[in-house]
Order: C-alpha cells, then sequence, then structure tokens
C-alpha cells in the first residue's frame, strides 16, 4: 500500500526547465534518500504552472505550499525543515501576495490566480504529464469512454460541440461544432479522413500550445480521439514543430502509454472504432501554422498554401476531407463533454464563450500564462494579474494577435477581451501571445520588428506578400532612420489595403495588421518621425542624441571610460562632451552616469 | 482498454493519490507535531500509522500533514483534528496502536476520542 504522504510538485515546462528545474529534482531525490524520506515523499514533474517569470516553481502538498525562484541550495532546506518537520520555508514563498498581505502560502492565493479561470490549462502543474494513470485520476478518458460504450451517434458528439459555442482558438475563431460538421458532411472517394491538430504555434511570444502540450498532453490525444469518431476519420496527425522538444518527447511518450492501455489503436473500448496517431515534426516555418500549408507539409511537400475553397473540410490532408484544429481548442473538448456544453456556454460573453488563454510578455511584472473567461478586460488581464508595468512606466500598449494581429492602445484598456471587441479596434484575438508595451516602446519600431519577422517568414509564393511586405519594411525603415516623407504614410496605408485584399493566405491577409493599427492608435507618432525627425520614445537611433547636462556633469569621466567608442571627452571635474560622429548610440554613458547628468534627445 | 469498469478501476486506484493536490474547505485534516522532541517521541510511526489507517479505510477527505513543536514538548507525540466548523481536538502521549480508534471514531463517526486528549492527560 502506497504511503506518500507529500507530493512535491516541480514545473519541468520549458521555462523551469531553462532555470535548471531538472537539477533540482536530482536534488530533491536525492536529499529524501538522505534524509530516509523517499518513501514518504514523492517527487512529481508537472507542465507549467503558468507564473514563468517566478520560476522555477516547487508545490508541496498537501499543505500546497508554493515556493519560487528555487535553488538547487534551496533544496536541502525545503526537505529538511518542510519535508521532515513540517515547517513551511517562509523565506521561498511569493512575497507579499497572501490575504492578510503576508507571503502567499499556496498558488491559489495569489492575484496573479484569483482572476483566472482555468479549463484549458486545468491539469497544467496539477499532473503528472508522462502518467496516463495521472490523467485517468483526474477523469481522463472518461468523455471518450462514455461516447464509445454509450455508443452515442457521432452528430450528438457534434451538436454537442455546437452547444457549447466553443471557436476556433488558433486565431480567426471559426465555430468548432460548425468545422466538425462540414467535415462529417463531406463525401471522401475512399472513405478515408482525416483528423489534425496544429501545434505548429509561431507566433513571437506566444507559448500556450506548447504549455498545454507539455503540461495536459493526453487531453489533446482524447479530443482528437473523440474528434475522429464524430467526424468517420481513423487516423490522426499532430503537426508540431521541433523547436519544442520537450513537448514533443512528452506527446510521444503520450501517445505510446495510450497505445499500451489500448485507447489508441484498434476496437478502443471494445466499441469497433479504430483510431491512431502520429507526430509530425515542423522545421519551424511561420507559414505551416496556416492550415493549407501545414497539411501540404504533412504531405511531405514544401510548405506553400493553396488556394481555398476547397476548404481542408471538403478536401485538405491528401485531397481528403480533414479537420484542423488548434491545440488549445481540443484542450476544451473533453471538459465540455465532461462538465456539459451548458457550463461552458455559460461562460463568457454572447458571441465568444468559455475562456482564452494567453501568454503575458513584454513589460509586465508576472510574465507568464494566464486563462480568463472570454470578456474580461485587458485591464484586469495586465493590471490585476499581469501585476502592471514594472518600474513604475506607464501602459503604452498591449500587441494581440501576433504578427497578424495590432495594437490596443491604453486608451482602450476597458476592452473586454472577445473575438468581436478586438476586432472592432483594428487587432485581433489571435492565437493569445499578448505583448505589453511601455512608454520606452517606438511604435513604429514595433510595427517595424513585426514586419521584418513576416519578411523574414513569407513563403514567396504570391507578389502581395512576397514583395508587398519587403516594400512596406522598406518605407518604414525609411521613417525610423529620419528619411521620412509626408507623402510615405499615404502610401502605406495604400500598400496595406492591396496587401490585405489580395494575398493568398491568411497570414499574408493580415500582415499588414500591425502596420495598420500601429499608424490609426498613433498616428501622431509616425507623424514625429516624418515631420520633426524625432522618436518621441526615444528608440530609432537615427533621430537620438545623447547629450550631457554641463550642469550636473561633476567630470568623474565613468562615462568616458565606459564608451566603447571614446566618443566622450573632457578633462576631470570638468564637464563632459560626446562627439556625435563617433557616437554609436548604445546607451552605455547613460548606464554608466551617476548623475543623471546623460540623457536623450 | 476494454471497458468503462477498467478505466474506473485505474480511476479509483489513482484517485487516492491526486486527491493529496486538493484542497477544500470541508476537508479534515490530522496534523501530527514533527518537530525534534514529536520524532524523538515517536511521532513518525503515529503518522505512518495514520495514512495506512486512512488509506485502509479510503477515507477521501481527510488529509493527514504534519507540522512543528506544538509547545508541549512532554506530552508528545500530539496529533490535532481539524475537523471543519468544529473546534480542533488535541490528542497527546499517541502511539501507533491509538491511531485506529481515533480514526474509527472521531473521522468516521464523529465521536472525540475522549480518554486520549489533552484534558484527560492534564
Amino acid at each position: 500500500m502506497s504511503l506518500i504522504r507529500s507530493h512535491i510538485l516541480v514545473c519541468t515546462g520549458t521555462g523551469c526547465s531553462s532555470s535548471e528545474s531538472p537539477k533540482i529534482i536530482a536534488e530533491f531525490e536525492k536529499q529524501l534518500a538522505l534524509q530516509g524520506m523517499d518513501k514518504e515523499a514523492q517527487v512529481v514533474r508537472t507542465g507549467c504552472f503558468g507564473l514563468c517569470a517566478l520560476g522555477p516553481i516547487v508545490t508541496v502538498y498537501p499543505e500546497g505550499a508554493c515556493y519560487t525562484h528555487v535553488t538547487v541550495d534551496d533544496v536541502e532546506e525545503i526537505v529538511a525543515e518542510h519535508i521532515v518537520k513540517g515547517r513551511i520555508v517562509k523565506r521561498l514563498l511569493n512575497k507579499n501576495e497572501g490575504g492578510d498581505g503576508g507571503p502567499a502560502t499556496s498558488l491559489t492565493e495569489t492575484r496573479f490566480y484569483k482572476h483566472q479561470h482555468r479549463i484549458a490549462l486545468r491539469n497544467c502543474g496539477v499532473i503528472n504529464p508522462e502518467s496516463i494513470d495521472e490523467y485517468i485520476a483526474v477523469d481522463g478518458y472518461a468523455a471518450l469512454g462514455k461516447i464509445l460504450t454509450e455508443k452515442l451517434p457521432p452528430q450528438q458528439v457534434i451538436d454537442t460541440v455546437l452547444a457549447s459555442g466553443l471557436r476556433g482558438r488558433g486565431g480567426a475563431g471559426f465555430p468548432t461544432g460548425k468545422k466538425w460538421q462540414f467535415t462529417a458532411d463531406a463525401v471522401s472517394p475512399d472513405g478515408v479522413k482525416y483528423v489534425c491538430c496544429n501545434a505548429d504555434e509561431g507566433d513571437p511570444g506566444a507559448f500556450m500550445d506548447r504549455s498545454v502540450l507539455e503540461g495536459d498532453p493526453f487531453s489533446i490525444l482524447e479530443a482528437m480521439t473523440i474528434a475522429g469518431y464524430a467526424v468517420g476519420a481513423h487516423q490522426g496527425y499532430i503537426y508540431v514543430r521541433a523547436e519544442y522538444p520537450i513537448a514533443v518527447k512528452r506527446l510521444e511518450v503520450a501517445i505510446q502509454q495510450a497505445k499500451e492501455y489500448g485507447l489508441l489503436g484498434k476496437n478502443i473500448f471494445e466499441s469497433g472504432f479504430d483510431f491512431d496517431l502520429e507526430l509530425r515534426l515542423g522545421a519551424g516555418a511561420f507559414v505551416c501554422g496556416e492550415e493549407t500549408a501545414l497539411m501540404r507539409s504533412i504531405e511531405g511537400h514544401r510548405g506553400e498554401p493553396k488556394t481555398r475553397p476547397p476548404f481542408p473540410a471538403v478536401k485538405g490532408l491528401f485531397d481528403r476531407p480533414t479537420l484542423l484544429n488548434n491545440v488549445e481548442t481540443y484542450a476544451n473538448i473533453t471538459w465540455i463533454f465532461n462538465h456539459g456544453p451548458e457550463a461552458y456556454a455559460a461562460i463568457g460573453t454572447e458571441k465568444s464563450k468559455g475562456t482564452k488563454v494567453f501568454a503575458l510578455g513584454g513589460k509586465i511584472t508576472n510574465t507568464g500564462l494566464v486563462e480568463v473567461p472570454m470578456g474580461t478586460t485587458l485591464r484586469t488581464v495586465v493590471e490585476d494579474i499581469g501585476g502592471g508595468v514594472p518600474g513604475g512606466k506607464r501602459f503604452k500598449a498591449a500587441q494581440t494577435g501576433g504578427p497578424s494581429g495590432g495594437c490596443i492602445p491604453a486608451s482602450l484598456i476597458d476592452t473586454p477581451i472577445d473575438y468581436e471587441s478586438l476586432s472592432a479596434i483594428g487587432s485581433m484575438m489571435g492565437s493569445g501571445g499578448l505583448i505589453v508595451m511601455d512608454e520606452d516602446n517606438c511604435m513604429v519600431d514595433i510595427a517595424k520588428f513585426y514586419l521584418e519577422f513576416i519578411v523574414d517568414e513569407s513563403c514567396g509564393k504570391c507578389s502581395p506578400c512576397r514583395i508587398g511586405t519587403k516594400r512596406l519594411l522598406g518605407l518604414l525603415t525609411k521613417i525610423t532612420e529620419g528619411d521620412g516623407e509626408p507623402e510615405d504614410l499615404d502610401t502605406i496605408e495604400e500598400l496595406c489595403e492591396h496587401i490585405k485584399q489580395s494575398a493568398l493566405c491568411g497570414l499574408g491577409q493580415t500582415a499588414p495588421n500591425p502596420v495598420l493599427s500601429t499608424l490609426k492608435h498613433f498616428r501622431e507618432e509616425f507623424e514625429a518621425h516624418v515631420y520633426e525627425k524625432r522618436c518621441p520614445a526615444g528608440v530609432c537611433k537615427a533621430l537620438i542624441q545623447y547629450v550631457v547636462d554641463p550642469v550636473r556633469c561633476k567630470g568623474c569621466t565613468r562615462c568616458a571610460q565606459g564608451c566603447p567608442t571614446g566618443a566622450i571627452s573632457g578633462a576631470v571635474r570638468a564637464p563632459h562632451i560626446i562627439n556625435q560622429s563617433k557616437c554609436i548610440k548604445c546607451g552605455a554613458c547613460m548606464d554608466h552616469c551617476r548623475f543623471d547628468a546623460i540623457y536623450k534627445q | 482498454m476494454k471497458s468503462l469498469a477498467e478505466l474506473q478501476a485505474i480511476r479509483d486506484r489513482m484517485r487516492g493519490q491526486i486527491e493529496l493536490r486538493e484542497s477544500g474547505d470541508d476537508r479534515i485534516r490530522v496534523v501530527v507535531g514533527m518537530a525534534t522532541c514529536g520524532i524523538a517521541a515517536g511521532a513518525r510511526p503515529v503518522l505512518n500509522a495514520f495514512l495506512e489507517e486512512v488509506a485502509k479505510r479510503q477515507l477521501k477527505n481527510v488529509t493527514v500533514s504534519q507540522t512543528g513543536c506544538i509547545g508541549v514538548c512532554r506530552l508528545e507525540p500530539i496529533v490535532e483534528v481539524y475537523v471543519p466548523g468544529q473546534e480542533k481536538v488535541t490528542y497527546v502521549k499517541m502511539s501507533p496502536d491509538k491511531v485506529a480508534s481515533v480514526v474509527s471514531e472521531h473521522l468516521v463517526n464523529g465521536r472525540v476520542v475522549t480518554e486520549y486528549t489533552i484534558g484527560a492527560a492534564e
């Protein structure tokens, strides 16, 4: 009989793994053995807890104590104090987050978690992602078991998804139930259909799908099997990028374990239904996240989009009807079956049901993964959950939807986050990257950054995207270098409209969005660059100068010593001067100055 | 996987392990004093006896946990039982053979085993 009385959960997501969580696990196992506690306490590897900024995170149950920023050296103390003597190591708890102002003992007490509603992430950080038994313990495979043993008609399965109001979490927000219906209704010449999972998360700053795959891979397997049953497919593919080695490994382990239990393969639950799954690794091309390009890539061809229609639901992978959903979409499916579509539809707004996962990044205190009901305002996500902008800086904008999305300015911070509200202000839901910007970010530079990404990643098949975005980037570069002319702004707008209307695939059609939305909400910043040759945020190097304030300068020579190009001159105890022709605008002098005597203009 | 019963069997087997990670306001907490004084007085066999007994009876709403020195070292091993909505009960000078009756009387049937409590010892 197992007498384990304590579980030590260590996050092994990508974030915490790179902060040495594997070494922490090894140290825990060593210390537990040393103290003779290895029969009483068990180390469990879990997926992402979501609070990546405070990683590595270790949670000890049954107390639920959440330790943050744990190092290998802390392990001995945790074992000796907490595991052996039952005294929580207060020093390592999340500071000042508890209800009474003291340290929060448990993760669920923190402000970061209070506003969240976890459905897609329900098992992340709770179960061991490499144990099918633990997944079954949290009602895993209950949904599939019920559907198959009761021989629920496939149409009823589809109706359940339709009733939940779930929409695609990959970005465009197409109703998931309708997609299932179209694929089920489509006729295949030889009866073969496919189910695919898009795990080619390519947006800069987005890692929602990776965390789900790393933390709860079985939920994706189960949902895809249900989808296969609903649409009449017996083969599935998960297209995941090779840059996600931990996710790939966990998926491989999960598929292997599911096969051993007969939950993948022939005659699942003795129902006569067969379903098998294979992984396909992508080489990381952004365009392969586009559905037709993804399928071309699975087929073994070069990943390039095709014209639609025919849509994949009619003629997709190997020219057969194919259902393609995103990881996060699948992650919601089993919850819907276990709790009922009404319960799901009760969360969120009228047109956007359920919850959405966001990867919070950029100028924000709590970098990490959050899941909130649809319709939550941007303010709640940024200020309450994210902990606001660090360093007392002012929130300027948030970028959603990656290279296909746009910026939401501070004036619209009370916008509810749902598909319609975001489209209305020129952004989009996207897959869920949410990058926060403060007063030090130049919006022209941000637009340029996303465009550089698009130019790099454009597959080159259609000219609006291949040439159009390149020209667009040229115009933006011209502006940031101080050579912008008034008519450039009009040209940019016109070119954006052309690309939107004529590009072949969704990625090309949305590529101008970051430019258009920044131009719409921050036009004055573009105009400052063009008319006044000035970068208000002090980012665009060609438009700024570093200057020494002769009154504040004490002549300590620190700046001159720190200058890599020797551009600063001046006698000791006399004000220094920066030679602008030698200055490369690296900002090193500003960092070295102790008297705040150097400023940008 | 052949049937729902098979799935259920795995779930039941694993459930007990995972429940440790759930928190709820309706759970009974059994806290064993495990500071140096408690351990020296024999708290560890008591703790193990509780775990064994709770697992044997499949008590899903009981958490067995530990704490530091409670302060009355001369009465160790000390075990405190917190039933939601009730005053906590402190058992003193516990031993593994007393555990079975505390579990069956107090945790299952809600009757405090008065003869083991601190009041009876004083």
